[in-house]
Parts: structure tokens; C-alpha cells; sequence
């Protein structure tokens, strides 16, 4: 037996960053960071003559400047390895090949053929959207165009949690934003398409798709959010969403990322929620390499109402990873969360779930359940819930159920003449159809439970 | 009913099967001809439902000697699908929920997989209601049970009617019937009995499974075999099961202690 004794460079080198106060890795790091709000700084701001977005660009990338880019020593990024991103050397974006209306056919809706905004890599793209027949006094389209509409400025990166790395770094390099703006008592109920296209290829570019939507009181709008790549290859995009749900307002919202395979994907969704407000939001998450969504609510008035839907479906060596905080801070809420995460191969899914209760939202009901199902011995899932609960007079549950395709399920039904091929397909269509159920628009269910059925 | 001459659908020949490494199966016996029903009476861990089991095909039980012929064939050829769509078919003893899959689609893609077997077009939405709701009588169950997941949240009856439902459905050759009567109100159990009796026709056979004899007066089998350690002790007709009723299990195995020291 040998026993080796070496001190190599890297070590010494550590070392004496160490002594500046940065490690290697995380020099590294924060380099990778600065890089990153390099290129979102360049981007070119797309709304013309408005002070006050670049305003807000400016602020949030000193907010970014402050930040340590995130490792699996933070609490929060534990589970989730940021390590591969920074591999991917991203670069700013040339002259973007022109997207064409049949390129896309795939992704458009018939039921939001009137009523689709569409973007490509962050620029709104005209040609490709179409929003006819709409309530004339719906505010839509690009905040390029919208930007004087002094009724938007109280809102726009207004949101708690902007300070948040990713969605400061999105507002640092904000383009443009789609807008929705439905106006007290409105009630649109045309779905509203929001389509965010990545052109990916041999350049690794970053994208960063920003929405906001405002209800009014009274009003009700039901979205489709989706994240799509034309061409192959990999990219970094950090879309950020606000939402504003005023009092007695509602707002259906469906979130779906099928970004390519070798994408990486850091979304925010943050949710506020007035007095007597209704929020649901369904969040699909089927693409990209590596996928992680912030989904915040922040209950601003009394008895609101939440219904947070998931399924991450991942395989090969995908990781997905949902991050979720309600909080509570008025009494009567009613919330209502299911997570499903469907895993084969290699790949890795991530839940946490944050509810927070303080003394002030007494009669809270929260409701929490985490279903996994494992579809191969190597896949992998982390779950997290985590309630503080200071009221003391509320109902809150939570719970967490990890599975594999039971043997005797397969069997009842290759009893009854269905092939085992079959049976499996079924039993993991029936786990996902619980969450696709609840996508309000036909076509795009037919869509997504297609991708469910060709998982096994 | 015995039919004279009638076809043999299945045979059982000195069978022995593992669970985990642990033998259940001991040497099986076993003839049943189209057009009778036979009942298997035994206590609890006699090994009944591993019987049902192995032949329906569960992966966990292991065949280690012996051989079963269906309708000639053998059995242990074909995968539990095959099976099924050739002919056999078993309700369980404890049929599972499938959350998310409607009783119609799967009862539909069920009967498809069947019809596709032996050559028939599948049939579409529209013509298979009309199909199910005329079994629906058979087992008296509303439609509503249709539109609902499978087995979710449906009562123990409900559950052992709708695998009869099945079985309407499926019209086996061989149906086998794993405890089907056991946790069923009196009318649940007639509901059931009802609609085995209805489904049993001279070309098709039925094995009762059962830990009771109550079954039987609604059931009323040609041939009772008493299973004890794996094997068939004792066979003889419907009189069998009330003598077992009263005076339980041990005799049978007494008198089968004293043929073997006799022999």
C-alpha cells in the first residue's frame, strides 16, 4: 500500500483565494455571473423613449451585482446543480433567423387563433401574433408599444421576490414584455396564447421572456404560458411572469415548458392575490436539461383562493425542479397545491414547497400533496415540504408519496388482455392525466397527454 | 351442468409452484370439462389463490413442476394477456383502483384487445356503450359506475360486481372466481351468484374459489374438491360442502391421514 502525498497547484491556488475570501469554484462562479449580466445588460432595450424601464433595468442589475451566483451549498440550490451551466459558454445573440408562421403550426392553438402573442428569443414578434376579437378594452400586446400607458408602471417589476437573482437578472436585461391588462369587470373568456420561442443552434444564447398580467377587480382572464425552441441546441432563458389577481378577480394561468433538450430553463412565476382573488395555475414541465420554476403567491387581502397543479415529467438525464412559496398573510385563504413528478431513467426531480402561516391569516386552509412516481431504478426524487405555520387556528396538511408502477396494477389489466407495454402506458397516463385534466383548452391537452402517453 | 363427452378445457397435472422460494403448490390435480362448475373449498393458506394466481399468470409465482393444458394447450406458454384473450379469465379477490383510467376506456380497450385476438374488428366508442349498458343488467349496476375510474372509491360489492361486469363482457371460457363472494352483503352476493349463473353456458366452465359454503347455495357447483397444503385432498359433488360446513376441515384431513397409512 502507497500512500500519496501531493499538493497540487489548484489547491495552493484555492488557497489563496481562500485568503481573499473566494474559492476557485466559486471565482469561477461569479465570473460566470458577471458574464451573464454582461450579455443580458447588452441587450437591446426594445421599448422606445420609456426612461423609466431602463430605469428598472438599472436598478435590478445592481441588485444582480450583489449576488453570489448560487452553489449546492445554498439551502436553496441543494439539490439542484447549476455545475453544467457553467460549461455552456453563452454568447450574444446575432441577427435571429426569421421564425416563420409555419414553423410554429405545431405549437398554435385553434382555441387562441385570435388570441396569441408570440416572441422570439425575447422580441416580439408581430407576424406571428394575431389578437382579433378581443374585448376592445383589453390592453394587448408588447410593452414596446404599450409603454405610455401610465397605468402599467405601478406594476411592472413590482412583484415581491424581484430581488431574487434570475429575476433580477431578467429585469436587468428586460427587451420587452408581453402585456395583459384586463380593466375592472372585464371577463375575457378567449384563452390568451402567450407563446415564448427560443431559436436554438450552434450559438448558446440567453433569452429572457418577461410577462405581466393585470386583473382588475372583477375581471377574469385565462392564460396559456408556454415555452417552446425552434432548431436544436443548447441556451439559457429566464423567463419571469407577474401576475396581479385584484380583489374578486380570477386568473386561470397554465404554464408549460417543453424547451429542448439541452436547455436550461430558471422561470419565475409571482402571483399576487387581493381580497376575494381566484388564482390557478396548472405548470407543465416536460423539456430542457435542466428546468427549475419559481412559483410565488403573495396573499394580499382577505379569503383568496389558490389552486397550484404540477407535473414535471422528465427522463434521460433531465432535472426538474419545482420551487414553490404561498404566502399567507391574511386570514381565510384557502389554498390548494398538487405536485406530480413522473421520472425515468437517470433523471431528477426536485420539490419544495414553502407555505407560510402567520398569526395574521388565521382560518387558513392549506392543503399540500407531492406524488412521485419512479419509473426506473436510477431516477431519482427530492422533496421538500416546508410549512411555518405561527396561526393557530387554521387547517394545513401536507404530504408526500413516493411510488413505482406497481406490479399488480400492470397485471389486473394484462388479466383483462392488455399487453404489459400497454398497461404501463396507461398506469402513467392515468398518474399525469390528473394534473393535464385540468388544462382548459382541448388542443393543448390532446397535445401534452400525447407526450404523456410516449413516455414508458 | 356435466355434459356427456363435453371438451376438456382445463387440466391439471401434478402442479407445484413457488412463492419467494417457498413451495404452495404440491402435486395439483386437476380436470374440469366444458360446461361445469367446480368449487375449491380449503381453510385459509391452503394455497386456493395462488392456484387462481398461477393460472392467470402472476409474475411473482413461480412454476417449478407439473403441467396445465387449456384447451389442450399448454397454459404456461403464454403470456397473462394471452391468456386472457384466449379465454381465461380471473376475478380477484381484491380487484385494484386505477385512479385516472375510466371504467368505460378500460373496460373497452379490455374487450378490444380480446376481439382483436380472434380476428374481429374493434369496436368503436358509439357501439360499445350499447354493448356495456345491456351487461350492465347482468350485475345490476348503474351506469354512472362507467364514467368513474376504476374500482376508485367503489365499495367492496361494488368492486366484485364490476369485475362480473368484466367477465360479462369478456364471455371467458374458463372463469375463475378468487373469493368472490368473500365481504358481500347477502344481496351483493346474490347479485353476483346471479350473474355467474347467467354467464354459465354449456361450452364454458367456472372455478369457485371460496372460503365459505354460503356461496354454493347460490352457486351450485357439479364437482367440490376440499385443498389442503397444496394439493386437492378430496373431490366429491355439491353434498361435499355442507358436510364441510358442519363439520369443518379436519375429518378430510384425518380420513386423507388414514388412507395414507393404509397404503
Amino acid at each position: 500500500m502507497s500512500i500519496q502525498v501531493s499538493t497540487p497547484v489548484e489547491e495552493l491556488e484555492a488557497a489563496e483565494l481562500q485568503a481573499v475570501g473566494l474559492s476557485a469554484a466559486a471565482q469561477k462562479r461569479q465570473d460566470y455571473l458577471a458574464k451573464l449580466l454582461n450579455l443580458a445588460k447588452s441587450k437591446p432595450l426594445d421599448v422606445a423613449g420609456a426612461a423609466w424601464v431602463q430605469a428598472l433595468r438599472d436598478q435590478a442589475a445592481n441588485l444582480v451585482q450583489e449576488q453570489m451566483f448560487p452553489s449546492t451549498r445554498d439551502e436553496e440550490w441543494r439539490f439542484t446543480d447549476l455545475a453544467d451551466l457553467l460549461q455552456v459558454s453563452l454568447q450574444a445573440e446575432g441577427s435571429g433567423a426569421g421564425v416563420t408562421l409555419e414553423a410554429i403550426a405545431p405549437y398554435l392553438l385553434p382555441e387562441a387563433a385570435t388570441s396569441r402573442l408570440v416572441f422570439v428569443d425575447g422580441h416580439y414578434a408581430p407576424e406571428l401574433s394575431a389578437v382579433d376579437d378581443l374585448p376592445e378594452t383589453l390592453l394587448i400586446g408588447n410593452l414596446g408599444r404599450l409603454a405610455t400607458d401610465a397605468r402599467l408602471q405601478p406594476y411592472l417589476a413590482k412583484q415581491a421576490g424581484a430581488e431574487e437573482l434570475f429575476t433580477a437578472l431578467n429585469t436587468a436585461g428586460m427587451q420587452d414584455a408581453a402585456v395583459l391588462f384586463a380593466p375592472k369587470n372585464l371577463v375575457v373568456e378567449t384563452p390568451i396564447h402567450l407563446l415564448f420561442i427560443t431559436t436554438a443552434g450552434s450559438v448558446a444564447k440567453l433569452t429572457l421572456p418577461r410577462t405581466l398580467v393585470i386583473a382588475e377587480p372583477q375581471s377574469a382572464l385565462t392564460i396559456l404560458e408556454e415555452y417552446v425552441t425552434i432548431g436544436e441546441g443548447t441556451y439559457l432563458t429566464t423567463p419571469v411572469s407577474e401576475i396581479w389577481v385584484s380583489d374578486n378577480a380570477q386568473v386561470h394561468h397554465s404554464r408549460i415548458q417543453r424547451d429542448h433538450a439541452s436547455a436550461f430553463h430558471i422561470g419565475k412565476t409571482a402571483v399576487s392575490q387581493e381580497r376575494d382573488a381566484r388564482y390557478t395555475c396548472n405548470a407543465i414541465s416536460l423539456g430542457a436539461q435542466l428546468s427549475r420554476h419559481h412559483l410565488e403567491i403573495y396573499q394580499t387581502g382577505e379569503q383568496t383562493e389558490t389552486h397550484l397543479n404540477g407535473l414535471t415529467l422528465i427522463r434521460d438525464a433531465q432535472v426538474g425542479d419545482l420551487h414553490s412559496t404561498i404566502a399567507l398573510t391574511q386570514p381565510y385563504g384557502v389554498t390548494r397545491q398538487l405536485q406530480k413528478c413522473i421520472v425515468g431513467d437517470r433523471a431528477h426531480a426536485v420539490f419544495n414547497g414553502k407555505v407560510f402561516v402567520p398569526k395574521l391569516a388565521q382560518q387558513t386552509d392549506a392543503g399540500q400533496l407531492n406524488r412521485n412516481l419512479l419509473l426506473s431504478p436510477k431516477a431519482r426524487v427530492d422533496t421538500k415540504p416546508q410549512l411555518e405555520i405561527v396561526a393557530d387556528n387554521v387547517k394545513c396538511t401536507h404530504g408526500a408519496t413516493v411510488s413505482q408502477l406497481d406490479d399488480d396494477e400492470v397485471f389486473y389489466l394484462q388479466s383483462r388482455g392488455i399487453d404489459a407495454a400497454t398497461a404501463q402506458t396507461l398506469l402513467v397516463y392515468a398518474f399525469a392525466y390528473e394534473i393535464l385534466d385540468q388544462i382548459p383548452v382541448e388542443s393543448l391537452k390532446q397535445s401534452l397527454s400525447a407526450i404523456a402517453s410516449q413516455v414508458v | 351442468m356435466i355434459v356427456e363427452n363435453s371438451e376438456v378445457i382445463l387440466s391439471v397435472r401434478d402442479l407445484t409452484a413457488d412463492v419467494d422460494g417457498t413451495p404452495i403448490l404440491k402435486g395439483l390435480n386437476l380436470e374440469i370439462k366444458a360446461g361445469e362448475i367446480h368449487a375449491i373449498m380449503g381453510p385459509n393458506g391452503s394455497g386456493k389463490s395462488t392456484f387462481s394466481k398461477v393460472l392467470a399468470g402472476h409474475p411473482a409465482y413461480e412454476v417449478t413442476g407439473g403441467e396445465v393444458l387449456y384447451k389442450g394447450q399448454n397454459l404456461f406458454d403464454l403470456e397473462p394477456e394471452e391468456r386472457a384473450r384466449s379465454g381465461v379469465f380471473l376475478a380477484f379477490q381484491y380487484p385494484l383502483e386505477i385512479p385516472g383510467v375510466s371504467n368505460l376506456d378500460f373496460l373497452r380497450v379490455a374487450y378490444n384487445s380480446k376481439r382483436k385476438h380472434e380476428g374481429l374488428e374493434e369496436v368503436d366508442a358509439f357501439d360499445f356503450d350499447e354493448l356495456v349498458q345491456q351487461k350492465l343488467d347482468v350485475v345490476k349496476m348503474r351506469a354512472e359506475f362507467l364514467s368513474r375510474s376504476v374500482n376508485e372509491g367503489f365499495s367492496g360489492g361494488e368492486k366484485k360486481r364490476n369485475e362480473i361486469l368484466q367477465m360479462a363482457l369478456l364471455e371467458p371460457t374458463l372463469a375463475i372466481l378468487d373469493e368472490t363472494d368473500s365481504g358481500l352483503d347477502i344481496d351483493a352476493l346474490k347479485t353476483v351468484a346471479g350473474g355467474v349463473n347467467q354467464l354459465s353456458k354449456p361450452d364454458n366452465a367456472t372455478l369457485l374459489i371460496t372460503h365459505y359454503q354460503r356461496l354454493l347455495d347460490y352457486i351450485v357447483p357439479d364437482f367440490v374438491h376440499v385443498m389442503e397444503g397444496g394439493r386437492i385432498l378430496t373431490t366429491g359433488g355439491k353434498e361435499l360442502a355442507l358436510e364441510l360446513e358442519s363439520r369443518g376441515y379436519d375429518w378430510v384431513r384425518e380420513e386423507e391421514m388414514a388412507e395414507v397409512g393404509a397404503s
